[in-house]
């Protein structure tokens, strides 16, 4: 400890004669970020030019230079005062800003302290109102009974260029997005609309095409920023991405939030700067945020925890046996909490064997053995979760049995899934699946509990491969695994043999969750008319090939049910069924953890169904 | 000699085309899809991603591709970047001043301390500096670039504390606060990169020179009763470096690469993390433009290489 604190004094003169030399050789450094023109905005999204944002970096020394050397020492931290700048590190950096033509949830991210949506959801999965001045419900009328029609009363607020934000622009959102040409990596969401009307300046409706149990899709969240109006206009079709005007809107989109945008560096750095039209300008904490991107996930960690340099690092998905150490060593706070997606084993109900050749999976031939529910039972009771946890996904996740888990009221309290060897092997030995004399495989009628199991290239998958493969052996049944390269296991394509929707394997392990928190869709995935095969290019989304007349029947209650306390009971049913015929093995209940600053105030973990940055204007420093 | 080098420059346009061609090939057959991150997710249903991906023009089979790109190529155009929706052009001149600033430092620092190290080294081989001189550039070579930065940066920036080890691109220079700032987020990368070059180029400015020294010509000044100084900077350097000019003129192109994995590390976003985040996110228009643009870089320098040992060793004769 000693050498190391008189050490760190070499560094804190070092900074001293800086400052000094500073101060004294350069007097102009004014703190002008509120000063940079509009204009700069929309005009100069890919400036390389350093002397196009003169806001940027000027800011004085004295906030700057110090940081990265003396570190969290007593020295640095006086009281907070409102100001500053807010470092956020990204190890996948963004690209682009424009939501909805987003690659990746990076960018969602990095739209989402320009532009917002009329309503977030809180990382406790509540809806909180954004552009909106409260969530419509059918209580206050905004919710039509008929389940036809939602209206949404606008807060009056500016766009960072002055002019004012209308029902007009969030009308203009649906039309820039449902013309397909556009491309819209959000089209989903709106997908559900017949028709989006400005009533009033203040007040937009949306009608759906058919009812709609659940009407917060459209417009919320980060698949629902709001884009202005005039700076788009021309963007719709194939314009979105040919057009240089648009190209240039599309890194620099203007916005209603806390922050506007000062410089764009795809793949690099985006520097943002408050926002004097924002109608809670007053009580925005920070002058500058600024999100940097690239290098890796333990390095960002370190850059918190270690050196201070940096207030918040993005997704630290790193083997807990590194992380930890980090964690322990300085001022910084995890935040770990919400869903990411779960991690299961999906079990093949149709038959992969290559012998069948192009009868190979498909949903009429049925499997050898894992349509025994007994079989499947005894995989489920072997599994050691608890391993695959502790072992490896410590900080990022946690043991669930469910395949619905957020939002929080839909996560079944109904299920357990411990393990239990013995009881797993009474069930083989019970169903006939015993082991001959002289090996270690169970078998039935000549048939042998052999199985395939793929799943994606990556260390931490690669891990609970093994452990499912020993815990599997320990009951007499012998695993082959399989490693893909994520660009193709994930791909889709029809003429590769190797992907997850082909499954010619008996299990394979990925994570998928439902992205909305109407989980409708997700549940549809197991539906049989859904299964996959050869007729719909494999692509029907229903992987294991299940098919239970007893679960489709459920599923069509719950997607004609309007009720939502109805609805809640429905989801939990379906997903108990699901979980007591084993026809999937939940693991893990993954979550992207972060890490922050104990000085910053404000970050929640990252909220399932929302963007980390969603609250970004009510951060704050703190002593 | 002008013959020489237009016949030069013709040879070198198949050169690039198949160039070319082989690299697009490979990037459109290697596994990978730009929207991979949005696989499996319930939100971008398939029928959503094909649109995307006829936006992008990826839904034509990759020859029509390829042609496409040539005809883009020849108005100058390197496309738009499938990440950013941005034109490929203006991402490389935002990352180059970056690469410049530090790879091409690293490079200059170490060409400068590579040539005196290895002259010192051959003067007085088998010196106690020749043998710190020869320990220190095998360590250059053998340890990645990769370990020396990770050690460095748990030393000198976790540790120690005494240089940053987040990048920032956005620094404006416009004081010495400002100045110095720059200078010590660059000290680490910097570092690596030298120790790695000084070490291949000093054993070849060393190599040079014994092969020099033990000369005729040599022998012949010291007899004419030049000082040992004049004789070595006179004669042995200036034969010496005929050689070493063209490696070093090589090595040109390689800047303009970037540094991948030291970039990465130190979080400098220069072309050579561009590079690596376009392949790993298989943005093939970024991804082509650059490793063209470095074919060509590389085609060219070897030119000039070779006009410049032309120039230098006056037996060396194109015709």
């Amino acid at each position: 400890m000693n050498p190391k604190r008189l050490w760190s004094w070499l560094p804190a003169f070092a900074a001293l004669a800086m400052i000094l030399a500073a101060c004294g050789g350069a007097p102009q450094a004014p703190q002008a970020p509120t000063t940079a023109p509009v204009a700069e905005a929309t005009t100069a999204p890919v400036a390389a030019a350093p002397t196009d944002a003169p806001a940027a970096t000027t800011a004085p020394a004295a906030t700057t230079a110090p940081a990265p050397t003396t570190a969290p020492a007593p020295t640095a931290a006086p009281v907070a005062e409102a100001g500053g700048k807010l470092n956020i590190l990204y190890w996948q950096a963004i690209t682009i800003l424009n939501p909805h033509l987003a690659s990746g949830t990076k960018d969602f991210d990095g739209a989402a302290v320009i532009l917002e949506s009329l309503a977030n959801y809180s990382e406790k999965d509540e809806l909180t109102p954004g552009l909106a001045t409260e969530i419509p419900t059918a209580d206050n009328g905004g919710v039509a009974e008929d389940g036809l029609s939602i209206t949404w009363k606008l807060v009056e607020t500016n766009w960072s260029d002055g002019t004012p934000f209308t029902a007009d622009d969030v009308v203009f959102t649906w039309q820039y997005c449902s013309e397909e040409a556009t491309a819209c990596s959000t089209a989903e969401s709106f997908s559900a609309i017949e028709t989006v009307e400005a009533v009033d300046p203040q007040t937009v409706k949306i009608t759906w095409t058919q009812p709609n149990a659940y009407p917060y899709v459209a417009f919320v969240g980060s698949q629902g920023m709001i884009l202005q109006k005039a700076q788009f206009e021309n963007c719709i079709g194939a314009n979105a991405i040919s057009d240089a005007a648009c190209q240039a809107a599309n890194l620099a989109p203007i916005g209603t939030n806390a922050y506007k945008l000062t410089e764009m560096r795809p793949g690099d750095t985006v520097l943002y700067e408050r926002n004097s039209e924002y109608r809670d300008a007053e009580n925005v904490f920070f002058d500058e945020v600024e999100i940097k991107g690239g290098g890796d996930a333990a390095s960002a960690a370190r850059a918190v925890c270690e050196t201070g340099e940096v207030d918040l690092a993005w997704n630290i998905q790193v083997p807990s046996a590194v992380l930890t150490p980090i964690l322990e060593n300085g001022d910084c706070d995890p935040l770990v909490g919400g869903s990411f997606g779960i991690e299961r084993v999906v079990v093949n109900f149709a038959n992969p064997d290559p012998a069948l050749g192009d009868q190979r999976s498909e949903p009429d031939q049925p499997h050898p053995f894992l349509t025994d529910p007994a079989v499947r039972q005894a995989i489920n009771l072997a599994i050691d979760r608890e391993a695959i946890v502790s072992q490896l996904q410590a900080t990022a996740g946690t043991v669930t049995c469910n395949v619905l888990v957020a939002p929080a009221a839909l996560d079944s309290p109904n299920t357990k899934c411990p393990r239990d060897v013995e009881a797993a092997k009474k069930l083989l030995d019970d169903a006939g699946w015993v082991v001959p004399e002289g090996s270690s495989v169970r078998e039935k009628d000549g048939v042998k509990l052999i199985v395939n199991f793929q799943t994606s290239i990556n260390t931490l998958r690669q891990g609970e491969q093994a452990i499912i493969k020993a815990n599997l052996a320990e009951i007499g049944i012998t695993v082959n695994v399989k490693a893909i390269d994520a660009g193709v296991f994930f791909s889709g394509d029809p003429g590769n043999p190797d992907t997850l929707n082909k499954m010619y394997v008996d299990l394979q392990m990925y994570t998928n969750s439902n992205e909305s928190p109407d989980p409708t869709s997700y549940f549809q995935g197991w539906t049989c008319e859904n299964r996959n095969s050869s007729a719909n290019q494999w692509n029907g989304g229903n992987d294991g090939r299940y098919c239970n007349e007893e679960y489709d029947a459920l599923y069509a209650t719950y997607a004609a049910a309007l009720d939502p306390d109805e609805r809640a009971a429905v989801a939990i049913a379906l997903n108990d069924l699901l979980i007591a015929d084993n026809m999937i093995f939940p693991l893990v209940n993954r979550a992207t953890p972060q890490v922050k600053l104990k000085t910053l105030e404000g970050p929640t973990f990252d909220p399932t169904f929302d963007s980390l940055l969603w609250n970004i204007a009510t951060w704050k420093r703190v002593p | 000699m002008g013959q020489y080098i237009i016949r030069r420059t013709l040879i070198a346009i198949p050169t690039l085309l198949v160039i070319s061609f082989v690299i697009f090939a490979v990037l459109a057959l290697a596994p990978g899809d730009p929207l991979a991150q949005f696989a499996l997710n319930p939100a971008i249903p398939e029928a959503v991603r094909e649109r995307i991906r006829v936006q992008l023009g990826l839904d034509q089979p990759w020859p029509v591709r390829y042609v496409k790109w040539l005809q883009q190529l020849a108005q100058g155009n390197f496309g738009i970047s499938f990440n950013s929706k941005a034109p490929v052009t203006d991402l490389i001149a935002q990352r180059l001043p970056q690469t410049l600033q530090v790879v091409g430092l690293a490079y200059v620092i170490a060409v400068g301390l590579a040539i005196p190290l290895g002259i010192i080294s051959a003067v007085k081989q088998y010196s106690i500096f020749d043998n710190v001189a020869t320990f220190f550039s095998f360590i250059g070579f053998s340890v990645p670039s990769f370990f020396t930065g990770l050690v460095l940066m748990l030393v000198f920036a976790i540790n120690l504390g005494w240089f940053p080890i987040v990048y920032s691109s956005t620094i404006k220079i416009d004081s010495w606060a400002t100045f110095w700032q720059q200078v010590r987020q660059m000290v680490l990368p910097i570092t690596v990169l030298v120790v790695q070059q000084t070490a291949a180029l000093t054993r070849f400015m060393r190599s040079a020179m014994l092969d020099n020294l033990s000369m005729d010509y040599v022998r012949t000044a010291r007899a004419k009763g030049l000082t040992d100084r004049l004789v070595v900077v006179r004669h042995v350097v200036t034969n010496s470096l005929i050689p070493v000019i063209t490696l070093i003129a090589l090595g040109i192109p390689t800047i303009f690469a970037g540094a991948i994995i030291t970039e990465n590390l130190f979080r400098v976003n220069g072309l050579g993390q561009l590079l690596i985040s376009s392949i790993n996110s298989s943005d093939t228009p970024v991804v082509m433009a650059l490793t063209f643009i470095f074919a060509m870089l590389t085609v060219v320098f070897n030119l000039v290489a070779d006009v410049l040992y032309g120039v230098l060793d006056p037996r060396v004769r194109y015709s």
